[in-house]
């Protein structure tokens, strides 16, 4: 049996990326104690709708800092 | 003109365009396999995030979310953060995925399992679960067909009726063009579909109520615990809500249809544009929920949640609206539906009967048999929509619960040098068998966590064991990886 050679795809994500990611999780997910109640106006509704839009923009730092990174690295090799 | 005439003839007008797009998408190609199932690996940004909104927003964002926002209340809030953080997920594996994918000419996830692991009885059994979980799939969708139409032509066409000739339009396109015809179908799907969901989320709670904040004051009063988990359910809470979301988001992209959307991107970079958009998409989701909520104040005891919001559009808009809802309704029912069906027949033919009955077969033949499949398929589940009865949103976390427990093979195959064929085959067995065990009896949720993340866990941690006892067959690291 033979490895898969020559698969150089990508290098793990770097923390800072990582970090930035697990934002929406922590906002969406993990926090629904804190959010899930009626008042005010059934906030946890609200919530997740602004999330929505903010994940985006959590998302476009990740692809900044990604994109940056894989740059380096192409001009590197 | 009759009510239902005006609602029907616009109905019609608009699958018969939808369905004609389908038809002239890929009129002028060869449809050899690589066509036919990923497009020719060139779709960019936006035909990917066409397909991929396409696969998205069906007949579960239509009617199953504000169904379950109905009958469930609270709970079904885990919808707008799944679908949202299922990309974030996605951006960070799905361009290796299409970087090995484009490597080794993958077009469907079972090819993934099969070139990263070198194990035919491990590609095999990937590709038995997804296909059995696209059953409840697919069945969602054609029950969704019927609820649609009946409504829509105010009970004038039954939904076995409905349901037959939606599957067949579905089978005529997905069998004459392939991958390309459903992408084009999406464009005019999603756009209507954008259209309806602002009309009716605006315009439910602004003619019943006066406006969405006066709607809400009024539930806040009436059914306040309604807004809140568990909702109208008893075990459906916060662990429940926060087991649910990690399960369906780690989920989202082991659906063998979006596994094998992410190859037809053009590029990784395609594909990580995509991931940061596409949560956008989900804003119309919320729209959905203002409309489920509505319902619970309109029509306080419907024996059907899933029928709420359709029944409710017949009473506020004008029969020719309830077309344009029912036709976009019914194609945001059959895109998914012909891509499951696309899916599910070229994995049958390629990925389970090739390999295992017929290694000489040519790819056209393996095209041919699998053209053949989606006829088969399409009667089958046909078959089981129409003898089915459970909530949209029931089948859908049935379907999640067994596909995602290919993720751990997935990711611990792109990150983890150590990770072996035999494995992921035992942990993910044990997950499947777990997941179908506490599922058929009934113990989901499980101490208040959905019995699919129950059974996911257990997959991880047997399959990280068996991967480090069974070392000496590893040899599946993808240099650069790790």
């Amino acid at each position: 049996m033979t490895p898969i050679a020559g698969d150089a795809v990508m290098t793990r994500p770097s923390a800072g990326a990582l970090g930035l990611a697990t934002i929406p999780f922590a906002a969406m997910c993990f926090s629904v104690a804190l959010w899930d109640r009626v008042q005010p106006m059934v906030l946890g509704l609200f919530w997740l709708t602004l999330w929505i839009v903010l994940t985006p923009c959590c998302m476009w730092g990740v692809y900044r800092l990604e994109s940056a990174r894989n740059r380096a690295r192409d001009h590197d090799s | 003109m009759t009510p239902a005439a005006a609602a029907l003839t616009v109905m019609a007008a608009i699958v018969a365009v939808g369905t004609a797009v389908g038809f002239l998408a890929g009129a002028r190609r060869r449809m050899d396999l690589e066509q036919w199932s990923v497009g020719g690996r060139g779709f960019g940004t936006v035909l990917v995030f066409l397909l991929m909104a396409g696969e998205v927003y069906t007949t579960f964002a239509f009617l199953g979310v504000s169904g379950w926002a109905y009958s469930r209340g609270g709970p079904a809030l885990y919808a707008l953060a799944y679908l949202t953080l299922a990309y974030v997920m996605a951006f960070f594996f799905l361009p290796p995925l299409w970087e090995v994918g484009r490597r080794h000419g993958m077009q469907t996830q079972p090819d993934f399992f099969s070139t990263v692991y070198r194990k035919p009885y491990l590609a095999g059994f990937v590709c038995v679960v997804g296909i059995l979980a696209f059953v409840p799939y697919l069945q969602l969708q054609l029950a969704g067909i019927g609820i649609i139409v009946s409504v829509a032509s105010f009970g004038h066409i039954g939904r076995i009726t409905a349901m037959s000739v939606g599957t067949l339009l579905v089978v005529a396109f997905v069998f004459a063009h392939g991958v390309r015809a459903v992408a084009s179908v999406s464009v005019v799907k999603d756009f209507l579909m954008l259209l309806v969901a602002i009309v009716i989320g605006v315009g439910i709670p602004l003619a019943h109520f006066g406006g969405i904040g006066a709607m809400f004051a009024a539930l806040a009063r009436t059914r306040p615990a309604h807004l809140v988990m568990p909702g109208a359910t008893t075990n459906l809470g916060h662990s429940w809500y926060i087991s649910t979301v990690i399960l369906t988001s780690c989920g989202f992209y082991m659906w063998p249809h979006a596994f094998a959307a992410t190859f037809t991107a053009k590029s990784a970079d395609t594909l990580r544009r995509n991931a940061v958009v596409l949560p956008i998409y989900s804003l119309t989701l919320a729209l959905m929920f203002f409309a489920g909520f509505a319902v619970v104040l309109i029509l306080p005891n419907l024996r059907e949640g899933d029928l709420g919001l359709l029944t409710v559009a017949a009473q506020t808009f004008p029969p020719w609206f309830l077309g344009v809802i029912g036709g976009a309704g019914a194609l945001t029912a059959m895109v998914p539906a012909a891509i499951l069906l696309l899916t599910a027949a070229t994995l049958f033919a390629k990925n389970l009967y090739r390999p295992l009955f017929a290694p000489g077969m040519s790819d056209d033949g393996v095209a041919r048999l699998a053209r053949a499949m989606v006829i088969v398929l399409g009667a089958t589940s046909l078959g089981l929509a129409i003898h089915g009865a459970s909530t949209l949103v029931s089948l859908l976390l049935t379907g999640y619960a067994m596909v995602t427990q290919c993720f751990p093979g997935v990711v611990l195959g792109l990150y983890w040098g150590r990770v072996t064929g035999t494995g992921v085959f035992i942990g993910m067995a044990v997950g499947v068998l777990i997941a179908v065990l506490l599922m058929s009896t009934h113990l989901d949720p499980l101490v208040g966590l959905n019995a699919g993340f129950v059974a996911l866990c257990i997959n991880f941690a047997v399959t990280i064991a068996a991967s480090l006892a069974t070392r000496t067959d590893a040899a599946v690291t993808l240099p650069g990886l790790t």
